[in-house]
């Protein structure tokens, strides 16, 4: 109260402290940026390379990140790190769901973003095929650097809001669209064509 | 896909002396490698046998399909060959003796024999085998799917199984977005 | 079968170990349920109303199981009863893709298949692909690969140290073992251009000769780590909650792990001293001096000391390729296998059409089978191979120990608690993109 009884009385003069002002959004947007604790999602030999940055040499908890979330529940950002075979698709879809808004994925790695080397019936060619990606960081594995600067980059979308925006737009991301692709049947699924 | 025709002549042993027997079971030699050849029939007996010999760890059981390669060369007389061979390697802990056994089993009756109850380590080998070829343990005490999901069709290391491969795309930026 | 049947253990002490892990039905270890059954009974609440057994599910995602292995454990209390590791859920389908891939690409695909070591994938592909061309490689290709294998087990064990420490709220060792990995890690870097997923080791030698001036890191390596092992020591080895926690813990004995096919640390902690590296010498490992480490009671406890001593015995064999190092060629050099070098590709039209071919064909190998074996970090790793005359491997069967060793976990967890099962996993230390390939 005593804060805005000073303004009243003499105008910002009766201010005692330096303060900022700014739009409710940005704050919580940089607030947003510099508290994403990432849900432990490892997979495969990225996994290994998201450890390392986790850990001292690169540090990610510089960039407040360093709280790797067992409970989705808890966690603002999904780190698919590593190949997402047929088996897994329900189980990360289902990890996604659990975790609150806003949430964010980076697509970690060639096999997360695309099948990489592995084109073939066991292996999801692409996670975006799942759930809605936010940046892919390429590599195979994508060294610590190349994830910082994935990290970086979601970072200046949070910061402008873009992300947001565009779910709002359609809805919510991508819905499960798994398919068996066996060869059995000889015409091969075609993403997008169905 | 990579199937040579049977033309081949490229062939390690010369067919004609006889196969030495080992366990009562024609005994080969591949590099260097000792290779047995029990039938279906013989398959839990040799293996008994070998086990009472002193191969007490069995290493792995796996599964080769020869659909797209019939000329193979590399069988003794007498030993019929079949679409699907099942690879047993065995190898002796105290003397590091290594032997193998290949077992031919044909497509419209893929059964063998389990080797759960010598080598119980052979439970989650011969699972995989079950999962990738379709091959059936019989008398196996847990026999389902182990790699692929519990409803998947197929086998996917059969020759006629197609990789799956699908043509990568590039896709329009505004159509997904 | 289902969990209503009982489990009578009251003739345990009488019965053979090897009968034990041998046991079908309820009185086994393993919990021998389809998912879909268990699916079903964990539904169904009135099925066993007086049963205070529970079917309890852990994984796929789940930060102690290493990755995505999921167990089914059936409960009673804080007591494990049965259990049944569910995997697949990293199934890649690198067999198939070895099939599609000819030799020369065959090494980028196997090498992601243990992601902890991978150079040891690498070895038992190329050694197998080379008995069936029956090629001889370089002595210092030789001594390249032992030298790259033996820091890639360091790099392996620390990970486990890591990893171990962590599992079991040792959270500190986490940033410990990084830090020494990482230091192995950057010297593979240098040599393989990769810190992981090297695709260094090929058919015929290795991809490139060691940079200039790596015996300099090599020494600094050798001369850092011992003193870290040391602090290792303080931290964990020697620490009254870290013993507790330990020993006694997830036990077996060489019967059961001979039975149930393990290899690697998880055999040797039972007391059997086996080891390919010095049962059936591969490389040069039969003119390096090194112990093979054996363990007694073949609990968590002995499987943590195997693995930090084999830090030291690795350092004790790099210490001595160090010194034995050869000159010569890093690759074969057969005109076959080997794509020309960089600088007469330049000059000559052949060497141009002969490097084209090599990478676009592949070389053909001679019809046969072939079965190859390495010691990795987690055991014996080998490599079937069936070759019809092509180009392209017709059959390529990884035998991967962390798959194998699996096998050995309900066994370990029976009877035990639930946050042991946590320690026995961590200590059996499987690397899931190797289990389910």
């Amino acid at each position: 109260m005593g804060l805005i009884e000073n303004v009243k009385d003499d105008g910002f003069e009766g201010l005692e402290h330096n303060f900022v002002t700014g739009q409710v959004e940005s704050l919580v947007q940089w607030a947003r940026t510099r508290s994403l604790w990432p849900a432990t999602f490892g997979l495969a030999c990225c996994a290994i390379e998201m450890m390392a940055t986790g850990a001292a040499h690169y540090d990610m908890s510089r960039y407040g990140m360093e709280v790797f979330r067992a409970s989705p529940r808890q966690a603002d950002l999904m780190i698919v790190a590593g190949r997402v075979s047929q088996k897994m698709a329900p189980v990360l879809r289902q990890v996604y769901d659990q975790m609150m808004e806003p949430k964010w994925v980076i697509s970690m790695g060639v096999c997360a973003s695309s099948g990489g080397m592995f084109n073939n019936y066991a292996i999801v060619q692409g996670v975006d095929e799942i759930v809605p990606v936010d940046v892919y960081a390429p590599g195979c594995p994508p060294g610590p650097e190349t994830l910082l600067h994935a990290i970086f980059t979601l970072h200046d979308k949070i910061n402008t809001g873009e992300l947001l925006q565009r779910r709002s737009d359609n809805g919510g991301g991508a819905g499960l669209t798994i398919e068996q692709r066996d060869g059995q049947s000889a015409p091969l699924l075609i993403r997008g064509a169905q | 896909m990579n199937a040579e025709p049977d033309g081949s002549t490229e062939t390690e042993d010369d067919p004609t002396p006889p196969a030495p027997l080992r366990y009562g079971a024609p005994l080969t030699d591949s590099r260097g490698q000792a290779v047995v050849h029990p039938s279906r029939d013989t398959w839990l007996e040799v293996a008994e046998a070998a086990l009472n010999d002193g191969f007490d760890h069995l290493t792995d059981v796996t599964a080769v399909d020869f659909l797209e390669y019939p000329g193979r060369r590399d069988l003794p007389d007498g030993v019929e060959p079949q679409r699907f061979e099942v690879v047993a390697l065995l190898s002796n802990i105290a003397t590091r003796e290594r032997i193998r056994m290949r077992v031919q089993v044909p497509v419209d009756d893929p059964t063998v024999p389990t080797l759960f109850d010598l080598w119980p380590g052979s439970e989650t080998p011969e699972r995989e085998v079950f999962d990738m070829f379709g091959i059936s343990f019989v008398d196996h005490p847990d026999l389902c799917r182990i790699l692929m999901p519990d409803d998947w069709v197929g086998h996917p290391l059969r020759k006629d199984y197609a990789v799956g491969r699908i043509p990568v795309q590039f896709k329009d930026q505004g159509a997904s977005l | 079968m289902s969990v209503t049947e009982s489990t009578d253990t009251s003739d345990e002490a009488v019965v053979d170990p090897t009968e034990r892990v041998r046991r079908r039905g309820a009185d086994s270890a393993v919990l021998r349920m389809s998912e879909a059954e268990a699916a079903q009974v964990g539904n169904d609440p009135h099925l066993h109303a007086d049963d205070q057994r529970v079917l309890l599910n852990m994984g796929p995602s789940h930060p102690s199981t290493h990755g995505v292995l999921r167990l089914m454990l059936e409960m009673e209390g804080e007591t494990v009863l049965r259990s049944k590791p569910v995997i697949g859920y990293l199934h890649t389908g690198m067999e198939k893709q070895g099939e599609q891939l000819s030799y020369m690409q065959g090494s980028t695909n196997v090498t992601r298949m243990d992601y902890a070591s991978p150079l040891f994938t690498e070895l038992a592909f190329s050694l197998a692909t080379e008995k069936l061309l029956e090629i001889e490689i370089p002595e210092r290709a030789t001594w390249i690969r032992m030298l790259m294998c033996e820091l890639n087990r360091l790099g392996s064990h620390f990970l486990f140290m890591a990893t171990n420490g962590m599992d079991l709220g040792a959270v500190g060792m986490m940033i410990y073992g990084w830090r020494e990995r990482e230091e192995v890690i950057r010297f593979l870097e240098k040599v393989t251009g990769l810190r992981m997923n090297h695709n260094y080791i090929r058919p015929g030698g290795v991809a490139a000769d060691l940079p200039d001036g790596w015996e300099y890191d090599i020494a600094r390596l050798l001369e850092m780590i011992p003193p870290r092992l040391e602090e290792y020591d303080t931290l964990m080895t020697g620490q009254p909650i870290w013993r507790g926690r330990l020993q006694g813990v997830g036990a077996m004995s060489a019967e059961e792990a001979i039975a149930l096919s393990a290899t690697g640390p998880v055999l040797r902690s039972a007391g059997v001293p086996s080891d390919l590296r010095r049962d059936e010498p591969y490389l040069a490992y039969d003119q390096v001096e090194f112990d093979v480490i054996v363990g007694t009671y073949g609990d968590c406890y002995d499987r943590y000391a195997i693995r930090l001593n084999e830090i030291r015995e690795s350092v004790r064999i790099i210490g001595q390729i160090l010194e034995a190092m050869p000159s010569g060629d890093y690759r074969v050099q057969d005109k076959k296998v080997t794509p020309p070098p960089r600088a007469r590709i330049d000059e000559s039209m052949e060497a141009l059409i002969h490097h084209f071919k090599i990478f676009t064909e592949g070389y053909k190998v001679p019809a046969g089978e072939v079965y190859a074996a390495v010691e990795s970090p987690r055991g014996e790793l080998g490599v079937y191979m069936v070759s019809d005359g092509s180009s392209h491997p017709y059959r390529m069967h990884v035998r991967a120990p962390s798959f194998v060793n699996l096998q050995t976990m309900p066994h370990l967890m029976r009877d035990g608690l639930i946050a042991d099962g946590v320690a026995i996993i961590s200590s059996v230390d499987p690397v899931m993109g190797e289990v389910d390939r």
